[in-house]
């Protein structure tokens, strides 16, 4: 590892730890927009955080160390995720740590543990929300994973900084099934971040709420720890998708120059799949939580999909 | 220290074992000497024999002995290759931490005495290492005969219980039924030669027709014992009725020896390999995985829940094994060598993590007396060491990084996206369906494992009487912080094991992982090449480390450490108690909706008008009534049948006598003409 690698590392994780709060003002802000309200400006989400850490923490008298440790985990699973994923140079140290298949596995570490962690107060809400919460994974987490396969064969290859580099210097093709892919992603990425059709992050209805039952008894540093969290995982699942669909104009070489020349597009790309996000939410109503495995299961069929297509046209080919 | 005296030393230590057992039976009830000696003695014996194992593993070659006792014509043949040396160290190494444990788990109880539990437990542990080094049809035999009745005995240690009686019998017969397969498997292979050595069996080369059958039988044999689909039946009946340790020894190690038989006739003595075998493996384990975790998801009894998880975990094994078979019937070696490497990596990584969580639910179950999900709950603040161990095993049964689950699922998985270069287009197409299984496999494991770790360690207590549980004494402690030391390494030293299974997989499929893995140092691991795919489970955990502790001194300099106790929150609801938690039924309900055509369910839904509303639903195994009852049935009905001829009395006897004997007459009469 040299040290130009380990800078370009830091500056992408740091650019990443920074940016994710904006991210998710963005998509607020917008939703507000689209709504006809004024919306809280895209610097909230900072604010809140300011707000929670000065706070004080409040903590069920029977919460175990788990309960206290939880956050602590999840925050930095979340920003080794972001770390992982090449977002402004492919040139990350740690990107040889963990490929595709690790990262899926660092997002199912930090889901297991919230709903653990939701399960050890040992309140009604707490273990719905557990329930629930892996009830999604268990669907959404093998389609991920297909959806990456399906780029990993593209690339022959499951490192995600050679699926970008393959992507961005061969002749630009259409490749069928990853358009089955996308679109598949863009249902995970949804059911994932607990946006509109699966879950609302702004309401704390107990009929339907997944995320806001899980982080229900935090409060103060720890809750600030894991909105940040699910921040940086927006952020993080916003970069799966532009590293794997459009990965035109990421920096291949690594300088500090050519990261600052890659941090205005990959702000550019952010804020218009930003776009899109607020006009899915914004178009499409709440569902009932007994249809969300329909909703996955289209999701998973879909990567599925897309990597038959792969292997067919390719058996066509040779 | 040569290849041969490793092999002594597996003698010795199987007599060792041997000796321990009927010094057991010296001292019947003499309880404290039989649980506080004899138990960890025959725990350093194991260690003993993994060292040894280990030794003439990384020797390399072959020792092979012959033994003066046995048939007449066919002595003892043993012989101790890398394949018996790698599952030899898996033995040895999961037995330490189950006897350690076992020291301190026994107690005096009504069922079988001390000394007799002893001689049972260590003729089972010397009934399993002979398996692992004969090398002939005979001695596997008996070593195999051995290794099922000792362990039904042990299951049946509680023998008073009807019950437990019953999942015995059901564990003997199953075994039965699949040693007169590996009977018949053994007798095709010999080809008419007489000749029962394994020796003579590699040197025969069967036709396609008589291999496959022999094949066939080898994996209804083995299948038996490991519990493949549908023959698992016995498994979520066995390992409940046995005591924790005994259901480590078997989940964990005695499943592998299936695996050991099945990789000994399907890869070494079967010469060649035809494509279907491998399909065949593949969809049987993949079938069998989605299966096994499905039950284990909706089960209510924690051991029932982690014999289920163990189906599941033996169906990967098969579909790994199946894969290296397939790229091993096609020449492409080195693939097989990267699939089988997933397998043999699998059988260490569950052999010492399901160990862990059944010693941990034998823990549980003294603390608590209560096995069943619905009555446990909160036991993390009552019993520390005993939750933090089995979280441990429940964080690798999960299949997640940096823990060692999860190396077999992703070497699994890269071996499963080398495959769009098979030569057949259908079986391409194949591939995307099995991985996709494979991926919600591995999902719905994390959903077991968690519904098993939170509803018995997390939340409220669910009973009044919980809140006196005690932890782990410490036999119990050292035995399980054993097992998890070891499943921590496996996962971030995952070279080491690779450089360990080379050998073996150089033996089975001529190629290895170890050239490659030697290029890219000792903590990442490249099956081929770092651009293809890399994975550093130390960085990985150093990068989670950093961040934890990066968040931890940023929280603490610029903020304040404040931290208040009070009432849990529950969304400000007053009347919360341990009753609004969602129950192991609960838990299961959306894999019951969505599995629904999985089981055979029997719903009791309350009526609005019940004055006494019951809510209850008995979930069952669909092959228990579609497949064995049918059997039941029909064997029920011949046995009336030959009934009616049995009339207990003397003159009727004497009719049939006469009448065989005119019948007889006839047919010879008949032939001489």
């Amino acid at each position: 590892m040299t040290l130009s690698q380990f800078l370009s590392q830091l500056f992408a994780t740091a650019v990443s730890l920074l940016l994710a709060p904006l991210m998710l003002g963005w998509v607020v802000q917008l939703r507000a927009w689209l709504q006809n309200r004024r919306g809280p400006g895209i610097f909230q989400p900072y604010r809140t955080l300011h707000k929670l850490f000065n706070k004080d923490s409040v903590m069920a008298g029977t919460a175990s160390p788990l309960f206290r440790f939880a956050p602590y985990l999840i925050f930095g699973c979340m920003l080794l995720a972001s770390a992982i994923v090449p977002t402004l140079s492919t040139d990350l140290p740690l990107a040889k740590a963990a490929d595709a298949i690790a990262l899926v596995g660092l997002f199912a570490l930090a889901r297991i543990f919230i709903s653990l962690a939701a399960m050890d107060v040992g309140t009604a809400f707490g273990t719905l929300g557990a329930r629930r919460e892996m009830f999604v994974g268990f669907l959404a987490e093998p389609a991920l994973l297909m959806v990456l396969f399906t780029s990993s064969l593209i690339a022959h290859s499951t490192s995600l900084k050679t699926i970008v580099i393959t992507q961005t210097h061969k002749s630009f093709t259409i490749h069928p099934s990853l358009i089955f892919a996308a679109f598949a992603f863009i249902l995970i990425f949804l059911a994932e971040n607990a946006r509109i059709p699966v879950d609302n992050p702004s309401t704390h209805l107990e009929l339907t709420m997944i995320h806001e039952a899980l982080i229900l008894e935090y409060s103060g540093r720890h809750l600030a720890l894991l909105e940040w969290a699910s921040a940086l995982k927006l952020l993080a699942y916003s970069s799966i998708g532009i590293v794997l669909f459009l990965p035109w104009g990421i920096s291949t070489k690594g300088s500090i120059l050519s990261l600052l020349y890659a941090l205005p597009i990959f702000i550019l790309k952010l804020l218009i799949f930003g776009i899109v996000i607020a006009l899915i939410e914004t178009f499409s109503a709440k569902m009932r939580i007994f249809r969300v495995p329909e909703f996955l299961t289209i999701a998973f069929l879909l990567a599925v999909i897309g990597m038959l297509t792969y292997i067919l046209l390719g058996v066509k080919a040779s | 220290m040569g290849n041969s005296q490793s092999l002594d030393l597996v003698l010795w230590v199987i007599s060792v074992w041997l000796f321990i057992g009927l010094l057991g039976i010296l001292a019947l009830h003499r309880f404290t000497f039989v649980a506080r000696i004899l138990f960890p003695l025959g725990g350093v014996a194991g260690l003993v024999l993994a060292l040894a194992a280990f030794h003439s593993l990384i020797n390399g070659g072959a020792s092979n002995r012959i033994l003066p006792i046995g048939l007449p014509q066919l002595h003892f043949h043993l012989s101790l290759d890398a394949l018996s040396s790698f599952f030899l160290i898996v033995l040895g190494v999961a037995v330490f931490g189950i006897s350690i444990f076992s020291a301190g788990y026994f107690r005096k109880s009504t069922g079988t005495a001390p000394g007799l539990l002893c001689l049972e437990f260590h003729f089972f542990l010397a009934s399993m290492a002979l398996v692992l080094i004969s090398s002939d049809a005979y001695m596997f035999m008996v070593a195999w005969e051995s290794m099922a009745l000792s362990s039904y005995f042990l299951v049946t240690a509680n023998h008073r219980l009807p019950k437990i009686r019953a999942a015995g019998f059901l564990y003997l017969l199953i075994a039965h039924i699949g040693a007169i397969a590996l009977l018949l498997c053994f007798g095709v292979l010999q080809a008419n030669t007489g000749n029962y050595t394994f020796a003579n069996m590699r040197m025969q080369s069967l036709s396609p027709f008589w291999a496959s059958v022999a094949f066939l039988l080898a994996v209804f044999g083995f299948g038996a014992k490991a519990g493949i689909l549908p023959l698992h039946i016995w498994l979520p009946e066995a390992h409940p009725a046995a005591p924790s340790p005994v259901s480590a020894l078997m989940s964990g190690v005695m499943l592998k020896m299936a695996i050991y038989g099945m990789l000994r006739v399907g890869f070494d003595l079967l010469r060649i390999h035809i494509w279907w075998w491998g399909v065949l493996l593949l969809v049987l384990g993949l079938a069998t995985a989605l299966f096994g975790v499905v039950f284990a998801a909706v089960q209510s009894d924690m051991k029932r829940l982690l014999a289920y998880s163990s189906i599941e975990n033996i169906g990967l094994l098969f579909a790994a094994m199946g894969l290296a078979l397939l790229f091993s019937s096609y020449g492409m070696n080195t693939i097989a060598a990267l699939a089988l490497t997933a397998c043999l990596f699998h059988v260490a990584a569950h052999a010492i993590f399901k160990s862990l969580l059944f010693l941990t639910t034998g823990s549980v179950l003294h603390a608590t007396g209560q096995r069943n999900l619905g009555r446990l709950g909160g036991l993390i603040r009552f019993m520390p060491w005993v939750a933090w161990l089995a979280l441990i095993g429940v964080l690798a049964s999960s299949g997640l990084p940096p823990f060692s689950g999860f190396i077999s699922e992703w070497l699994l998985l890269q071996s499963f996206l080398f495959t769009s270069a098979l030569p057949q287009p259908f079986l391409n197409m194949l591939i995307p369906v099995a991985t996709a299984s494979i991926a919600l496999t591995a999902a719905l494991a994390g959903y077991v494992m968690v519904k098993f770790f939170g509803v018995v360690f997390l939340g409220q207590p669910r009973e009044e009487k919980l809140n006196q549980a005690h932890d782990a004494n410490l036999f119990e402690k050292i035995g399980m912080a054993w097992l998890a030391i070891i499943t921590i390494s496996l996962g971030l030293a995952p070279n080491f094991i690779i450089r360990l299974i080379d050998p073996v997989t150089r033996v089975l499929v001529n190629q290895g992982l170890a050239a490659q893995s030697k290029s890219s140092g000792w903590w990442l691991l490249t099956p081929t090449s770092v651009e293809r795919a890399s994975y550093g489970p130390l960085y990985f955990l150093l990068g989670i480390a950093g961040a934890i502790t990066l968040a931890f001194i940023l929280v603490r300099i610029r903020y304040h450490a404040r931290l208040r106790r009070s009432a849990a929150w529950g969304g400000g609801h007053p009347w919360a108690n341990s009753r609004m938690q969602d129950t192991a039924e609960g838990y299961g309900q959306p894999i019951r909706e969505v599995f629904e055509t999985f089981f055979s369910m029997k719903k009791h839904l309350p009526k609005p008008e019940d004055t006494e509303p019951r809510y209850q639903v008995i979930v069952e195994d669909k092959f228990w009534n579609g497949l064995y009852m049918p059997v039941v049935r029909a064997t029920e009905f011949i046995s009336s049948i030959v009934g009616r001829l049995q009339r207990g009395r003397i003159s009727i006897y004497l009719l049939y006598s006469f009448i065989t004997l005119i019948f007889l007459l006839i047919l010879v009469t008949g032939i001489r003409k």
